[in-house]
């Protein structure tokens, strides 16, 4: 796993005491809250509806037990015992003081872990496949190139104004399991015809109040010249991108403007300057060492499978079904990855209580090589690495925590933003729609047959609840005072993503359940076989069927 | 016009409070000085820009109120929430201590 350098270590060090500065200025007055509210959110902290949040970023969703001990000591410590993973591998915290943060921030060093560049105009947080390393489908880690790019974008003079946030997310694998064709930029690790390894770079993706698809600008970069192709588009949109207007301010926008192609000559007129001998490109040392961190762990020779874990399997209803949603096959033989539900029933997407904290932490230390962790971008955690003759055991102790709801990928699985019940800028609630959603859908065996399933919930058009790209998206809306609920359907952030299309009028707060109900039970009577999943069936039949059942015959 | 308080952060912390009749802030909404009129709701922002320059509080601003049972309640949802806490958290914010105390 990759370990802060002396450089790293400085850095974070010399940001925290600049920050404690800081904010002992703004409690004497020295600064007014528009000279600090900037400087605050470069450090992760937001003011919410309650009190201040503070997000903490998890680099490409990777850390590990010594690092989550922290996060449950900070939940204990400074909040109230319980943390909020998002969905773009970063944990937020609800009930921040102001008088904390540094030392918060402080504690969280300790730990190699920090809030920058969680916030803010700048490269945000570089997102990865959560299954890197372990699928068994990857060409190459995507977090080698994440922490490349973490490098090279963390505190960039240049791009520490961008016009707008900058979101970029890699995969290594052709499953894409990061989304990448909704971000800013998305890279997947490929190789050319002569075997040689680089990335196919897509740019425009987003979601938020115009949701784009991102468009391929360059088939292949080879992997050296990867940093100087990002410098050459992050100066072409620091150029060109609006300052004017925060809702044209993103990329996509100025994509969508000026379109692929033209963007496509300037980036590559700017990469022409940039490739030279004094490129940022890294040396090829320089990326073998930074390679070297994520070295394979040390696996042992072990065989395909295990009698064990295949006796418990055979034995025991429950664990069969958590091993069917929730364990995925792993490249060496002998090991599985393990998906962590934060979706129990009823129960709040994304939250961990401190003591949960502690038990995922206790369980990665006994049977997670490296006592790896992962965060994903559907609010959930992964142990990637595990023995199959573990499972049992890691199982047992998941679920006296409450961590063994076997829902991966299901109905029960959904995503929700905070919304109302926490966030300054939302228009409706979002958790409590995804709580009912999930006591509708309780019976696991129903989820089953169901099958896969994405339901995401955002509580206002910025989308951080990924409703656009949801198989089933619920968009809250405020229609005089009341809270509404629009619904879409068809969206997905897979290697077909799409932006999925509103159904029609939307739904009171009572009213979506019903209609995310019925919109199942039209999916269940119209697939051709249970293999054919809500989205393969909406792809075949199109919308009309759907849209009959929900407002009939002549809405739609 | 409706009935107003005026809300904000408290600086230190970011918990949500009121504007007292004192001129103070408390942390329930049921302690807020409503105003009636412009007049008082304009004496009320003067009193509320001061504290925001003393560093007391952040984000002051005027909301609409109506009574209950002779106590001011926020009209809006958000604004409901900020005086209660979060509805999927009953345990959690002011309602908790409200309810506690009320006990
Ligand atoms: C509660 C505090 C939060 C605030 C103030 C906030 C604010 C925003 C805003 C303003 C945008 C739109 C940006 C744009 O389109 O230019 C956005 C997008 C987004 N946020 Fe949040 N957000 C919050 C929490 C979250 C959480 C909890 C998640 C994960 C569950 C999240 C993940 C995202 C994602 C994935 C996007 C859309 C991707 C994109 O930028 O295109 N955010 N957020
Ligand atoms: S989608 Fe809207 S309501 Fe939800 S967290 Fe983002 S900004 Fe807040």
């Amino acid at each position: 796993m990759y370990r802060y350098d002396e450089f790293d270590e400085t850095l974070v060090k010399e940001r925290v005491a600049q920050f404690r500065g800081q904010i002992a200025r703004r409690l004497n007055g020295e600064l007014t809250e528009e000279e600090f509210k900037p400087l605050r959110l470069m450090n992760g902290l937001y003011l919410q509806i309650h009190a201040y949040m503070l997000r903490v970023a998890i680099p490409y969703g990777t850390f590990n037990a010594k690092q989550m001990r922290m996060l449950a000591h900070i939940g204990r410590k400074y909040d109230k015992d319980y943390g909020h993973f998002t969905t773009r591998q970063n944990i937020q915290f609800n009930w921040i003081k102001l008088e904390d943060t540094a030392d918060i921030l402080e504690d969280l060093a300790t730990v190699e872990m920090h809030a920058i560049q969680t916030s803010g105009n700048c490269i945000r947080n570089t997102t990865a496949d959560p299954y890197a390393g372990a699928a068994v489908d990857e060409f190459e880690d995507p977090r080698i190139w994440a922490e490349v790019i973490r490098q090279w974008s963390s505190f960039h003079p240049e791009f520490s104004f961008l016009p707008r946030k900058f979101k970029i997310a890699v995969t290594g694998a052709p499953n894409d399991r990061a989304a990448v064709r909704v971000h800013d930029i998305g890279l997947t690790i490929k190789k050319n015809a002569a075997g040689e390894t680089g990335f196919e770079v897509m740019i425009g993706g987003g979601q938020g109040r115009s949701p784009f698809i991102a468009k391929t600008i360059s088939e292949f970069v080879p992997r050296d010249n990867l940093l100087s192709y990002l410098e050459a588009i992050l100066r072409v949109y620091n150029m060109l991108g609006r300052r004017d207007n925060k809702y044209k301010a993103r990329i996509k926008i100025l994509v969508h403007e000026v379109g692929i192609e033209e963007i496509r000559r300037l980036v590559e007129a700017e990469w022409e300057n940039l490739k030279g001998e004094t490129s940022v490109d890294l040396p090829a040392e320089e990326r073998d060492r930074i390679a070297a961190y994520f070295r394979a762990p040390s696996f042992e020779t072990l065989a395909d499978t295990d009698t064990g874990y295949e006796a418990r399997r055979f034995e025991d209803r429950d664990f069969r079904h958590w091993v069917r949603s929730n364990v995925v096959a792993h490249r060496q033989p002998g090991y599985a990855i393990v998906n962590i539900s934060l979706k129990p029933t009823g129960g709040i997407p994304g939250d961990i209580s401190g003591d949960q904290m502690d038990a995922v932490a206790d369980i990665a230390d006994a049977y997670a090589l490296d006592s790896e962790i992962r965060a994903t971008l559907q609010q959930n955690l992964v142990l990637p690495h595990v023995k199959l003759s573990d499972l049992p055991a890691v199982y047992d102790k998941l679920a006296a925590a409450g961590l063994a709801t076997g829902n991966i990928g299901l109905a029960g699985d959904i995503i929700a933003c905070p919304g109302l019940d926490y966030c300054n800028l939302a228009n409706a609630r979002a958790i409590p729609i995804a709580q009912q959603i999930s006591d509708r859908f309780a019976d696991l065996n129903r989820q089953y047959d169901i099958g896969n399933l994405e339901i995401k919930i955002s509580g206002c058009i910025n989308a951080c609840g990924h409703h656009h790209v949801g198989h089933i998206g619920i968009l809250g809306v405020d229609r005089k005072g009341e809270e509404h609920y629009q619904l879409t359907l068809g969206g997905r952030a897979d290697d077909a993503a799409a932006i999925g299309e509103i159904t029609g009028p939307g739904f009171s707060a009572d009213g979506i359940i019903d209609a995310v109900d019925n919109v199942v039970e039209t999916y269940l009577s119209l697939r051709q076989d249970p293999a054919e999943r809500f989205i393969d069936t909406l792809e075949r039949v199109g919308h009309t069927p759907f849209k009959e059942n929900l407002y009939g015959p002549k809405a739609a | 016009m409706s009935l107003k308080a005026i809300t904000a952060n408290r600086l230190i912390d970011g918990i949500a409070v009121w504007l007292t009749p004192a001129g103070r802030w408390s942390e329930s909404v049921y302690d807020a000085r409503v105003a009636e009129d412009a007049d008082s709701l304009t004496a009320m922002e003067a009193i509320a820009a001061d504290a925001t320059k003393a560093c007391t509080v952040v984000d002051a601003l005027p909301i609409d109120v109506k009574l209950e049972d002779g106590l001011p309640v926020p009209t809006k949802n958000k604004e409901r929430i900020r005086a209660l806490g979060p509805t999927v958290r009953l345990d959690l914010g002011k309602q908790a201590d409200r309810l506690g105390k009320a006990a």
